[in-house]
């Protein structure tokens, strides 16, 4: 069993966000840099109890990022994992990124490629369909439950309004959501260990971008609350009502 | 040179996500002074060529109800052919959970580029540049597609379906689709539950609430309002309430016309999935909650007496008591 488990770096969670230079660029300046919650608590996790599971499971971890991705792709491994890949490339389009790991995933003639459910940065959603699709596999998105019998994968995922059970067989590209894992904290064997496994670093493979971020921009900032007495919680449904024509 | 849009069902009726689509993908067609035409696979109890009146003047249908369960492989080979054989160079996906999937695999296989999650129509001034969210509702990104085939999947509840005159021509689609490689085992779906994405009013419960007993008040007041039901991280993480009810930067991103928070302080994680909400409205005790900035309407005040005498004024708004 070969696992390869997509990996992003983002943005801390509580990171200020603001742009720079004519705001085209994210300003990076202070923030804290992590990998992507849903890679790292729900695809990692899941590939590592797997893992735990059958040891003679292959777990790969691909990233595609410069060198800055490094200390999150440490990290990664600290959870767990035997090796890491990094994609030497900075880009943000999704088709180019997919692209990527496809084309490790073709060398690595992986079984099951996991995904977190979107990055908390760009939220397309995108990369798992798309490497799906360029590998001419199935996708299952969405995964809160995923379970594997020899070479067959059992997977609840959520759909609208609801949940759907599936049965695929093997190879399969999943993205991961809460109920997939639990978050696991690394520890100091983990991180111990972590210097020494392999971090090999391969360059891109040529294809073209096919979006590019023209400017940023955020929200407007709110007007200020208008606060209703508590004594009088039917002031707030008028208002909601009637100035606010909110029903 | 036309834009095609793709109309996703279930239970036999097309979504609200959807005709927001349609309306979307004949607005972007206007601007682009070409023709918005319609796509769906499976089959619908309603009358298709009603759907004219969102402005898309063709529906093509592969009417085979295999395809009634949406399976993102075979869709993508399908919609990808007629994409190619309908000459579409925009296509329009509503950016729910089974668009995303879908339009992802047809953009991959066209090599097309794709903007999920867009929030307005796009500025085809000079190229074709599409706002959409980032950062989990932080900030917004203009993106620029570059290549020649186009494809946007639109966010619900980011423009409206606009109903207005017109009958579309529906026309049979000769495409062979092949079997799917996932076996669906079972599905359960909340009937009767207005779904979270399509949802226009939003009631939502924190930790403030102390316990999954008290969540009573707040589905009453969800139910009188035609809302659904929400609830914080923390709710979800100690199973008060299930995990696909939780909103916020990891949970699920709305975009409500109405949210209601009751007794959650707005950790900065929770308002990234709910500031797109168009109204916010706070319930907790403590003046100090940092959800207070982020909102429209607040009441400083104990949920468990605010919440019970808002619901009799919603009843006594609606006439029911």
């Amino acid at each position: 069993m070969k696992i390869l488990v997509c990996i992003s770096k983002t943005p801390d969670t509580t990171a200020k966000i603001a742009f720079t230079q004519n705001n085209t660029k994210f300003a990076t300046d202070g923030v804290q840099w992590i990998i992507n919650p849903y890679d790292e608590w729900y695809a990692l996790v899941r590939a590592i109890e797997l893992k735990e599971k059958d040891p003679s499971t292959v777990l790969h971890l691909v990233t595609v990022g410069a060198a800055d991705a490094e200390p999150i792709i440490r990290k990664a491994l600290a959870l767990g994992g035997d090796e890491a890949i990094r994609v030497n490339a900075d880009s943000h389009d999704s088709f180019y990124i997919a692209s990527q790991i496809a084309a490790i995933a073709k060398e690595g003639g992986y079984d099951l490629i996991f995904t977190g459910k979107e990055t908390i940065d760009y939220n397309g959603s995108s990369i798992g369909g798309m490497v799906a699709e360029l590998l001419d596999l199935p996708y299952i998105s969405l995964a809160v439950k995923f379970d594997l019998d020899g070479t067959t994968a059992t997977v609840v995922r959520e759909i609208e309004g609801g949940e759907e059970t599936d049965s695929v067989s093997l190879p399969v590209v999943v993205s991961c959501q809460k109920g997939v894992a639990e978050q696991r904290i690394p520890n100091m064997k983990g991180i111990m260990g972590a210097r020494t496994k392999p971090l090999k670093v391969v360059e891109p493979v040529a294809v073209e971008a096919l979006t590019s971020v023209v400017s940023f921009e955020l929200p407007p900032a709110k007007a200020g609350v208008k606060l209703v007495p508590a004594d009088n919680p039917e002031e707030l449904i008028r208002l909601l009502h009637e100035e606010a024509k909110a029903f | 040179m036309s834009v095609l849009i793709f109309i996703d069902h279930s239970e036999g009726h097309v979504k609200k996500a959807s005709l927001e689509a349609l309306s979307y993908g004949a607005a972007v067609a206007q601007q682009l002074g070409t023709t918005a035409e319609g796509i769906l696979l499976g089959t619908v109890t309603e009358d298709l060529a009603a759907l004219g009146k969102y402005g898309v003047k063709k529906i093509y249908q592969l009417a085979q109800e295999s395809l009634n369960n949406l399976d993102a492989q075979v869709y993508a080979r399908v919609l990808a052919e007629a994409v190619t054989t309908t000459g579409a160079t925009v296509v329009i996906f509503s950016n729910n959970l089974s668009g995303k999937a879908v339009a992802a695999r047809v953009a991959a296989r066209l090599k097309a580029g794709l903007v999920a999650g867009a929030v307005a129509l796009p500025d085809t001034s000079s190229g074709f540049v599409v706002k959409k969210n980032v950062f989990s509702g932080k900030a917004f990104a203009h993106i620029s597609l570059t290549s020649p085939i186009k494809i946007v999947a639109l966010n619900p509840n980011s423009y409206p379906a606009k109903a207005g005159e017109g009958q579309a021509e529906v026309a049979a689609l000769n495409i062979q689709a092949e079997a799917p490689r996932v076996k669906v085992v079972s599905a359960t779906k909340s009937s009767g539950q207005v779904p979270l994405t399509e949802a226009e009013i939003v009631v939502s419960g924190g930790r403030g609430l102390k316990g999954p007993e008290n969540w009573g008040m707040v589905e009453e007041l969800a139910k009188l309002l035609g809302a659904a039901t929400a609830c914080s991280r923390p709710v979800a993480d100690a199973h008060w309430r299930p995990h696909n009810e939780h909103v916020g930067q990891t949970g699920i991103a709305i975009a409500p016309n109405l949210y209601i928070a009751i007794g959650i302080s707005g950790a900065i994680q929770h308002l990234a999935g709910v500031n797109r909400s168009k109204i916010i409205a706070v319930i907790n005790k403590d003046p100090e909650a940092p959800f207070f900035k982020a909102a429209d309407y607040g009441i400083v005040g104990d949920a468990f007496e605010v919440v019970p005498k808002l619901i009799q004024a919603v009843k006594k708004l609606k006439g029911i008591a």
